[in-house]
């Protein structure tokens, strides 16, 4: 699957440091395939205890939708759980913006096709303003000329070369790595009497 | 002469299998640590590809997330988690794996069997699909956390493309004052820096008070280095690394172990190299810390205020976890009622850790409105607690001496701290519902959960040494 222009409405997560607990709590880590982890995205803010949705969450507000995501800053901290990118992507959404994004969470989630876009702290205010005012304002994305448009403005931002060929052609680390095979068994045939550690 | 370089360039430079332009490093991986929770998708992911498991022994796998801490001998009892244990056990005999599973005399929190294994040495690169594999980092090696893609990417290739992250240096010098521990030191950097502020580092902890840690103290720092957003921490390797790996099951032998302590004594970073950010404390400036907010990053000293300012975060988060908490602006947590009293996890649940706690506890009497689980970190920490008479002094206060795990660290097993209550714990992360769903969170040091068990309210253990 390979990773076209987005075109949507966003929804806002006007929240800083939303760490991965809350993307996907540690109960429904328990499966072992990678499917259905979008019906808890965010459970215990989109849910009560007894699984009635609370009104007040963002996901139950039906005056939002979309397949872009529009968090604050340092999105996706705490928990490598690749789970969150799993059910971030399981619930439809293709593209997370935020000014900030953790580590962990931004590598897991290029591995599952969806694209992390890092913006200036003014042109996520903006993003916020925009949505909450018109909550049908539609984003475009474009990943080849790597720009983000929305309310007659152009904003280009940064991605990994590597990375975005990944997303474009629908390539894994894998794949690409397993053809290098032959340098992985040299460096280990040339560490052998050096790194006495490993075996 | 060549340009000085830090601990992490010569640990990362020396696993560098493949640099080309426009890719990230390809990075040789010489240990993978693997776990029930974020492997069955990468061993599926094999199968699909029709690969086999590229070095089954440089892999090491344990059960623990899931485990439940009282009779372990019996089958877990939540389906969903034995059917996660389930899948690894019989994931690792058809890729003919060693497991310390379930009642395996080296099972334990993944972190913690490690190093006590003497698996984990310097210069070593190590992964595991788990944030706090920067534990590892302790011993002088480069050991960050993974997803799950990436641990398939390990499986198939014992490597990662990884790009080079830049370097933190964080000092801290002079003494720690009596009842201040490592766990406070981790605590104090993370509130000064924030949970973002090693975001996109690879921190390197050094200074005077940093060398003079046990082994055990420093792991607990590099365990919460990914609380600040950096990938991982370590610490150069002294005597005291080379005292603690040596004897240990993995560790060199004979004249293996004297070519590795030469290698090892080349690591540490050369003077005037340079990081790209450096940070420096003063220890006597830290004081026992205990967190008040919904991160590991809105933590005070014990004889402070909660701020009424927003600290890591908007005014708005503020305001949102001190709803959560129930606590308010400006209150001091001394005083502060607590129900749970949770000692473990990764960070705080090795031998020294028990016997700080067991030593404080000793001849005292745990309050009677709260319930405190002493839980190891493994199986050896726990006979080694009982060979020491550990569980005697536990039980004669009142604690709960349990089983290994990650238990109440993250509730994925029956430890969950009930909706609304209180839990000082000794582990690393107070996110919302870390600990059950509508649990209450105060991360601190051993020493501190251990006065808060005794009188039932957050402490000030200064006044009790
Ligand atoms: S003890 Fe907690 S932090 Fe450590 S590995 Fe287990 S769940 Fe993760």
């Amino acid at each position: 699957m390979s990773f076209q222009i987005v075109r949507s409405s966003a929804i806002p997560l006007p929240i800083e440091n939303v760490d991965t607990d809350q993307i996907i709590p540690a109960r429904f880590l328990k499966a072992t395939t990678r499917e259905g982890f979008g019906e808890n995205l965010f459970r215990d803010w989109r849910f009560h205890a007894d699984d009635t949705p609370k009104g007040d969450f963002v996901l139950n507000n039906s005056t939002y939708s979309g397949s872009i995501l529009v968090a604050g800053k340092n999105f996706g901290c705490g928990s490598s759980r690749e789970h969150a990118a799993w059910a971030i992507a399981d619930y439809g959404f293709k593209v997370v913006i935020s000014s900030f994004f953790a580590d962990i969470f931004k590598g897991n989630a290029l591995n599952n096709n969806i694209l992390p876009i890092q913006v200036s702290e003014e042109v996520l205010a903006e993003l916020f303003d925009l949505i909450h005012a018109d909550p049908s304002s539609e984003l475009t994305i474009n990943l080849d000329t790597q720009t983000l448009q929305f309310n007659n403005q152009e904003i280009s931002f940064d991605i990994n070369p590597y990375k975005k060929t990944c997303l474009l052609k629908g390539y894994d680390d894998i794949e690409y790595i397993l053809n290098q095979s032959e340098a992985i068994t040299a460096f280990e045939a040339n560490r052998k009497d050096a790194h006495f550690l490993v075996g | 002469m060549a340009t000085p370089k830090t601990l992490f360039d010569k640990i990362w430079d020396q696993h560098i299998v493949q640099a080309k332009e426009g890719y990230p490093d390809l990075v040789y991986i010489d240990r993978h640590f693997i776990h029930e929770v974020t492997s069955p998708q990468a061993f599926d992911g094999l199968r699909k590809r029709n690969i086999p498991l590229a070095r089954p022994n440089q892999t090491v796998a344990t059960a623990d997330h899931n485990v439940p801490t009282l009779n372990q001998h019996l089958p877990i009892q939540e389906v969903l988690s034995r059917f996660q244990v389930d899948t690894l056990v019989s994931n690792c005999k058809s890729f003919g794996l060693d497991l310390y599973g379930l009642g395996h005399e080296k099972q334990g929190i993944v972190h913690v069997i490690g190093p006590e294994l003497g698996l984990t040495q310097p210069g070593m690169t190590i992964v595991c699909g788990d944030s706090h594999t920067s534990t590892h980092g302790a011993l002088g090696c480069i050991a960050f956390g993974i997803g799950t893609s990436q641990v398939e990417c390990v499986m198939a290739t014992q490597t990662l493309l990884q790009y080079k992250p830049k370097t933190m240096r964080i000092e801290i010098n002079g003494t720690l004052e009596k009842g201040v521990l490592s766990k406070d030191i981790i605590l104090y950097i993370i509130s000064q820096i924030s949970t973002s502020g090693g975001t996109g580092y690879f921190v390197e902890y050094a200074g005077t008070a940093i060398e003079s840690l046990s082994m055990e103290a420093r792991m607990t720092i590099c365990n919460m280095s990914i609380e600040m957003g950096a990938r991982g921490g370590m610490i150069a390797p002294d005597e005291t690394t080379f005292e603690y790996i040596k004897g240990r099951e993995y560790a060199p032998k004979g004249e293996a172990w004297d070519k590795a302590l030469t290698y090892w004594k080349s690591l540490p970073t050369d003077e005037g190299a340079t990081y790209d950010k450096m940070y420096v404390y003063d220890a006597a400036d830290i004081e026992p810390m205990v967190t008040y907010g919904t991160n590991p990053g809105m933590g005070i000293g014990i004889s402070k205020p909660i701020p009424d300012v927003a600290v890591n975060g908007t005014e708005k988060d503020m305001e949102k976890a001190l709803n959560y908490m129930g606590l308010d602006a400006r209150q001091v947590m001394k005083g502060q009622k607590v129900d749970y009293v949770f000692i473990g996890s990764c960070t705080n649940s090795r031998i020294e850790d028990l016997r700080i706690v067991a030593d404080f506890v000793k001849g005292k009497k745990k309050s009677d409105e709260v319930e405190v689980w002493v839980v190891p970190g493994s199986k050896r920490v726990e006979r080694q607690a009982k060979e020491e008479g550990l569980d005697l002094i536990f039980q004669e206060v009142g604690f709960q001496f349990r089983q290994p795990g990650c238990s109440a660290c993250l509730g994925m097993n029956e430890d969950k701290i009930p909706a609304g209550k209180y839990c000082i714990s000794t582990s690393n992360r107070n996110f919302e519902g870390r600990q059950g769903p509508g649990a209450r969170t105060f991360l601190a040091s051993p020493l501190m959960a251990a006065a808060a068990a005794v009188t039932g309210k957050i402490t000030d253990v200064r006044e009790m040494i």
